[in-house]
């Protein structure tokens, strides 16, 4: 089945190039910024959009995307407002595909089954939950992708050879790489080490495959995407929306464009990728 | 659906006890949580383990703890008979060490050289920091920033144990967050480090595992209880924050259809507040450190800060097999104020001279009140999990310097 994920992977392929995967927590720092921030991410040059889920108790991430989660739910970020993001941006783009990042717990409150529904309806593409492994598959996995959302699993420095195809087994759309043993925005990858791991899961599987956590800086992008398929970089973005902010929290007419030239940046570190493998 | 044969009997291979438990983890996680699994299942049936865990239990912790008469309180009470199980007597002045000896020998079993914990009340912290030194391991303690400033004098333990304590800033900076920032430390330090939970909660195998650990509690007072009145008690009693005293104490009885039980859950300023700790009576199912269990949050699934007078309570959850116990209704789950839990504070400490632990006070507040309900030859067994020096200030302070 062509979903917009698989669409977008096989376009980038037919360029030459790997992606960028922005992530940004929705509803950072309030609604109406966030959703600015979503609609300007395509033209800056994001391939995929993987938008944070706010939970109050992040356990895999660092302090960027914590902060960044808790001044989204003192704007008042619930669940089904996400989706209204979702549903908001997909009226002007129906190409980017979005992935929703989180933990289980506001979906499981939410009803797995209307969760499932409403996004779909919503125009989400893909799932990340990071607090469901394998072994709980049930749960979520399986019904998300009877319902043709695409479940894209985390795989790890420690997912070993023996254990790699029972994380490949039930996941779709692309395969997330974790590039360090750690949370996110933390320690930073050693790009040859990353190849390796890559190289290692495409004997396993002909899904594409992303890398991120730790990847903050231009250059680092262009390092990790050339051994990858796309690269994702999260805390770095969520820190430029927090410098932006004034005394009190609040967006500032800064917001967005500090944020787009970021964004702007990466992806033209990562499209010349691209075009160094063509020469 | 057919009867169960025995509340003894779960989890179920995916660690579910019911519709709680089960392994809620990053990917990062899973496979040491498997090894972990592998290598307690490996060390339960190997006597050489089971022989070294008896050996320190009966020289370094001091076990077995006694079961005590408490006359005066029964006498005051004017009802059942009083039983206390002495944990606050073990070394380090709780239950808490009962586990911790158990993983740190299998931490040493999986060749693992750094220990971390979360800790509330210190209680855990300090049974960690302790077997640490004994075995000269490192030893990380994350404790929210709030119950280092209320627990000083366990957090003064730790360091001169030769633990660093980490002093955890966000979220409500509580238990909660100690064990969230315990969990994003084991996701970093994977390959040398050993998470040693202090409570049956978290990702399977450790709600069975700190269970099993803690049974001793219930394996001894039936030998004691039988000994003193030739007959098994009437009823158990024992707090409840994460769990470990109370499943300690209660999972020796649960098919013993005679033993009433009841655990005790923190209701802070009570269950209807808003500044709760009682998991089951004030919450509902969700998932969160690993585990479905019995939460306090809102709608949208955010959990909530608990509130608790009891750094060792004051946590929004509760081990998966209490919650299962709940739903079965094999033992009732009841709430304890802040204000009765100060009550039974000073009444155990002025009838008997023993000052409990602030979180065991809401054991004996309950004990308070169902003790002069029961009949003379009611026999009833409380857990004192841990001894009150720690609290002493904290007490002081809310009764205005009068003790």
């Amino acid at each position: 089945m062509t979903t917009r994920i698989s669409a977008r992977f096989t376009d980038l392929a037919a360029q030459g190039r790997p992606g960028l995967v922005t992530f940004i927590t929705a509803g950072d720092p309030d609604y109406d910024t966030s959703l600015e921030l979503l609609r300007m991410l395509p033209g800056a040059g994001a391939d995929v959009i993987e938008l944070g889920v706010p939970f109050t108790d992040p356990m895999a991430d660092g302090p960027a995307i914590q902060a960044a989660g808790l001044r989204a739910l003192k704007a008042g970020q619930t669940l089904a407002k996400t989706l209204d993001l979702v549903r908001a941006f997909r009226v002007e783009d129906a190409a980017t595909p979005i992935v929703l990042m989180g933990y289980f717990n506001p979906i499981y409150i939410y009803g797995v089954p209307r969760f499932i529904a409403d996004a779909k309806a919503a125009g989400v593409d893909g799932l990340i939950i990071v607090d469901l492994p394998p072994e709980e598959d049930k749960e979520l996995c399986l019904p998300a992708l009877e319902a043709g959302l695409d479940f894209i699993r985390l795989a790890t420095p420690t997912t070993d050879e023996t254990r790699l195809p029972t994380v490949l087994a039930h996941t779709a759309g692309f395969v997330y790489y974790v590039s360090i043993t750690g949370i996110t925005g933390s320690a930073t990858p050693d790009a040859d080490v990353v190849g390796a791991a890559v190289a290692r899961i495409k004997q396993h599987t002909l899904l594409p495959v992303a890398v991120g956590f730790g990847v903050k800086t231009p250059a680092q992008a262009a390092a990790i995407a050339a051994g990858a398929d796309a690269v994702v970089v999260g805390s770095a973005l969520v820190e430029a929306v927090r410098k932006t902010l004034d005394d009190a929290g609040a967006a500032t007419a800064n917001t967005v464009p500090a944020v787009e030239a970021l964004v702007r940046e990466l992806a033209e570190a990562v499209r010349g990728v691209g075009r160094q493998a063509a020469e | 659906m057919n009867a169960l044969n025995s509340y003894r009997t779960g989890p179920d291979e995916g660690g579910h006890f019911g519709i709680h438990g089960g392994r809620f983890v990053a990917e990062t996680l899973m496979p040491l949580i498997l090894q972990l699994e592998a290598a307690y299942e490996a060390a339960k049936v190997d006597p050489a383990f089971k022989a070294q865990m008896d050996g320190y239990l009966a020289h370094y912790v001091g076990r077995p703890s006694p079961l005590y008469y408490a006359e005066r309180l029964s006498e005051h009470l004017g009802g059942a008979k009083v039983y206390l199980k002495r944990e606050e007597l073990n070394h380090t002045g709780s239950h808490k060490v009962n586990n911790v000896l158990g993983q740190i020998l299998l931490a040493l079993r999986m060749g693992k050289t750094r220990i971390i914990a979360e800790t509330g009340a210190g209680q855990h912290g300090v049974a960690t920091a302790t077997l640490c030194a004994r075995f000269g391991l490192k030893c990380v303690v994350y404790m929210g920033a709030v119950d280092v400033e209320r627990q000083k004098p366990n957090v003064f333990r730790m360091e001169m144990l030769g633990a660093q304590v980490i002093p955890v800033q966000s979220g409500s900076r509580t238990l909660k967050d100690a064990m969230n920032e315990a969990l994003r430390d084991w996701v970093t330090n994977v390959h040398d480090t050993f998470y040693c939970i202090g409570t049956v909660a978290g990702p399977h195998p450790y709600p069975s595992m700190v269970r099993d650990f803690q049974s001793i509690i219930g394996k001894e007072t039936r030998a004691q209880m039988l000994e003193a009145e030739g007959r098994l008690p009437d009823s158990l009693i024992a707090a409840v924050g994460g769990g470990s005293n109370a499943i300690g104490l209660f999972h020796e009885f649960l098919d013993d259809p005679g033993v009433e039980i009841f655990g005790v859950e923190a209701a802070g300023h009570g269950i209807s507040s808003g500044q709760t700790a009682a998991a089951i009576l004030a919450g509902r199912p969700g998932v969160l450190h690993g585990n479905r269990t019995y939460l306090l949050m809102d709608d949208d699934g955010q959990i909530s800060e608990a509130h608790s007078i009891s750094a060792g309570l004051d946590y929004p959850g509760i081990g998966p097999e209490h919650s299962w116990l709940h739903d079965i209704g094999r033992v009732k789950y009841i709430p304890c104020t802040d204000t009765e839990a100060l009550g039974a504070f000073q009444l155990l400490s002025k009838l008997e001279g023993i000052i409990p632990a602030l979180e065991c006070a809401h054991a004996i507040a309950k004990v308070m009140e169902i003790a002069p309900t029961k009949p003379k030859d009611h026999l009833m067994v409380v857990n004192l999990s841990g001894r009150g020096d720690k609290d002493v200030s904290t007490v002081a302070d809310l009764l205005g310097g009068r003790i």
